[in-house]
């Protein structure tokens, strides 16, 4: 193990470089253009075995990606916001064939208008389309959750693709201390990588994505559906022998203070580490506040937000992205839908929209969320959500409606 | 066709895993017209075998000696290749 | 916790000093970060750079907003911005300007925090033979804050710009980082 200073960006290339993928293929996009950057680096400097392929599009990058993954190699690809969106078409593809894609996404903001900064609004998208998403806090998680993402890939009884996310900038282009696992010791984690079918293997031919129409599609797409089952069983085996060589112990979610919280606020990426150090503080002043962290969001971990959020008496999410014409933000939606039907129906939860293009999220405004959530723990008057934090004009902007429709 | 497989037998992804598959599925049910061979007009050319985009002009040792019918469609691109000097392959209503 | 703010102009390597700090300081056995403002980048607009070191590990992912130390790679920025924005009463600012911090003080009205001054660009130009001051601003940061150890910081650029320049700059980086840290001026 050794201790380096390094960006998110940089940390998973360090990932990427220890993993050395048979190929690799991607297209620039702010702010994971240095990531490739960097990986690039060391395949002109053959520090890596990997085939890079430099493709004209995102489309072209996963489409290449995934032929490679079917023809029975390990391949990796990385991306950020529109070019996410482009690829959208292959997502679906590379996890309905079952390829074990390992995809850095660096979250961005989506056009229209154009914002080259973090928000999630890209992998929210992707939130359905098959691919496992595990979110990053910082970015030695960035590091850990791309070695571990390779695993979880390629578990027998998982084979889905996974997207390993974090925060445009915020994490992606800030340096930060990152301990790095000796490239030993990540070979041995990750082992050979033997598929069971590969579209190259003359000695067994395979066909790849035949025709499948109404007599076996819905039984293919629910063998998929249980492979994702399979992932939220599979993954924490994963997690527990990364704990062995890293002494870094990961879970689905992660709890910070909550086992005697009456609030607990819920949030995914580098929010959840600020909202930390509000905990702390608000809790020298006597506040019986908590957080929960969503690290794995696809499989979402509903046994375990259940639990978490048992002893709580009002729950606030936190959520970076717009569902649009949803009722709440897509985190928000996926909270409630797990405690519907449970006997936590009735807990107050209030959405919390924020930090959308990469609008900072400062203490003070995740304190006032606390305060805001308190209240409602008294008063038992729920807000109507989702609430807009950090934007101008929410403050008034229903007064002065009222005063429009008035005159 | 073989029975149709629960959602749990099967291959990962969609795969088609058994080689030459295809044969299990008979497509001679789908044909109106049927290719018939005039053994005595043949001159064993093979362009029939070389044309049948279903492989099924059986051949052997050489010899031109009939049809798959399990899998012919009755598309009658080889009665249409056989040379006019021969015109061994006529097409005849499926039923007759 | 020692939050950083950097002040300068686009090219005179605000990101690198930033982010050359937080490294240096990781490398100490620290914890730090460290990130750039990013926005629309053009030679010569007032640009941003962050850096945080703390004993424990660094949960936060905000901007920083007041900031203890505020460091100004260009005079001229004074007149056009308030760089002691968010900074406390007691806070420090390290300027790179030919003045003295009283005169500094009194020509733009600086009300709050502690000033220090070093001449980094002409610094830059003795040791460097180019008016970057960047680097030069560390060993004036440093010597004010006592973060980090001088021997540290030097082995790290020289090890950190041997990828990439020759030992001659490399040499007058060092040389321009000592003569900073003893020539800063103290209000």
């Amino acid at each position: 193990m050794k201790v380096m200073a390094l960006t998110g960006n940089e940390a998973v290339a360090e990932a990427m470089r220890q993993i050395n993928p048979d190929v690799v293929a991607a297209y620039p996009i702010t702010p994971q253009t240095e990531l490739m950057h960097k990986f690039a680096e060391f395949v002109a400097d053959g520090l890596v075995d990997t085939e890079m392929v430099l493709v004209e599009s995102e489309h072209s990058a996963l489409s290449a990606t995934v032929g490679a993954s079917a023809a029975g190699v390990r391949a990796m690809t990385a991306t950020s916001s529109q070019g996410l969106a482009l690829m959208w078409e292959i997502l679906y593809i590379a996890a309905g064939l079952r390829l074990p894609i390992v995809m850095a996404v660096v979250n961005r903001a989506l056009s229209a208008p154009i914002n080259i900064h973090g928000d999630h609004s890209d992998t929210m998208g992707a939130r359905d389309s098959g691919w496992i998403q595990i979110f990053s806090e910082n970015a030695q998680e960035a590091y850990d959750n791309t070695i571990i993402a390779v695993r979880v890939a390629e578990h027998p009884e998982v084979l889905l693709p996974v997207m390993v996310t974090m925060d445009g900038f915020i994490i992606s282009h800030t340096m930060e201390r990152v301990e790095v696992l000796d490239d030993e010791v990540v070979r041995n984690f990750i082992g050979e990588y033997n598929p069971r079918y590969k579209l190259l293997d003359v000695e067994n031919p395979v066909t790849f994505g035949p025709l499948d129409l109404q007599d076996y599609y819905f039984e293919h797409k629910r063998a998929q559906a249980e492979a994702m089952e399979n992932a939220y069983r599979f993954i924490k085996e994963v997690d527990e022998e990364f704990y062995k060589i890293s002494g870094r112990r990961y879970q689905y979610v992660e709890p910070y203070e909550i086992d005697d919280a009456d609030v607990v606020l819920i949030s995914l990426g580098s929010t959840a580490g600020t909202i930390k150090d509000v905990v702390d503080n608000l809790r020298l002043k006597g506040m019986r506040v908590g957080a929960l962290k969503i690290r794995l969001y696809r499989p979402f971990p509903r046994d375990e937000v259940i639990e978490y959020l048992s002893n709580a008496s009002v729950i606030g999410v936190m959520d970076r992205a717009i569902a649009f014409g949803a009722p709440y933000g897509p985190v928000c939606l996926d909270v409630k839908s797990v405690l519907q039907g449970t006997k936590f129906s009735e807990l107050p939860v209030v959405n919390y929209i924020y930090g959308l293009g990469g609008r900072d999220i400062r203490p003070g405004d995740i304190e006032r969320i606390f305060i805001e959530l308190d209240k409602v723990r008294i008063s038992g008057e729920v807000p109507k959500s989702p609430r807009f934090i950090g934007v101008r004009g929410e403050e008034d902007y229903f007064e002065k409606v009222k005063r429009l429709v008035k005159n | 066709m073989s029975e149709l497989k629960k959602w749990y037998e099967l291959p990962v992804g969609g795969l088609i895993i058994e080689p030459g598959s295809a044969v299990k599925y008979k497509t001679g049910s789908w044909r109106t017209f049927k290719p018939v061979l005039d053994r005595s007009k043949c001159n064993d050319c093979l362009i029939c075998w070389i044309y049948c985009p279903d492989n099924s002009i059986l051949v052997n040792d050489g010899k031109m000696v009939g049809f798959d019918y399990d899998h012919c469609k009755g598309c009658g691109i080889c009665a249409e290749v056989c040379p006019d000097k021969a015109k061994a392959i006529s097409m005849v209503l499926e039923h007759q | 916790m020692i939050e950083i703010r950097w002040h300068g102009r686009g090219g005179q390597g605000v990101k690198t000093a930033s982010l050359l700090f937080a490294e240096t300081s990781i490398e100490e056995g620290k914890y730090a970060q460290g990130f750039p403002e990013y926005g629309p980048e053009r030679m010569g607009a007032p640009v941003k750079g962050f850096t945080r070191i703390d004993d424990k590990p660094i949960r936060i992912h905000s901007g920083i907003e007041n900031p203890q130390v505020v460091v100004v790679l260009d005079q001229t920025l004074l007149e056009t911005i308030d760089v002691t924005e968010g900074m406390p009463d007691d806070g420090v600012l390290i300027i790179n300007t030919e003045l003295t911090p009283k005169q500094v003080r009194e020509k733009f009205g600086i009300k709050r925090g502690k000033i220090y001054t070093v001449n980094a660009t002409k610094i830059a130009l003795e040791t460097i033979g180019k008016p970057i001051p960047n680097t030069v601003m560390l060993g004036a940061l440093i010597r004010v804050t006592g973060v980090l150890d001088l021997d540290t910081l030097l082995k790290n650029i020289a090890k950190k710009f041997s990828r990439r320049y020759s030992q001659k700059i490399i040499e007058g980086n060092i040389q321009a980082i000592k003569k900073a840290f003893e020539e800063v001026k103290e209000e």
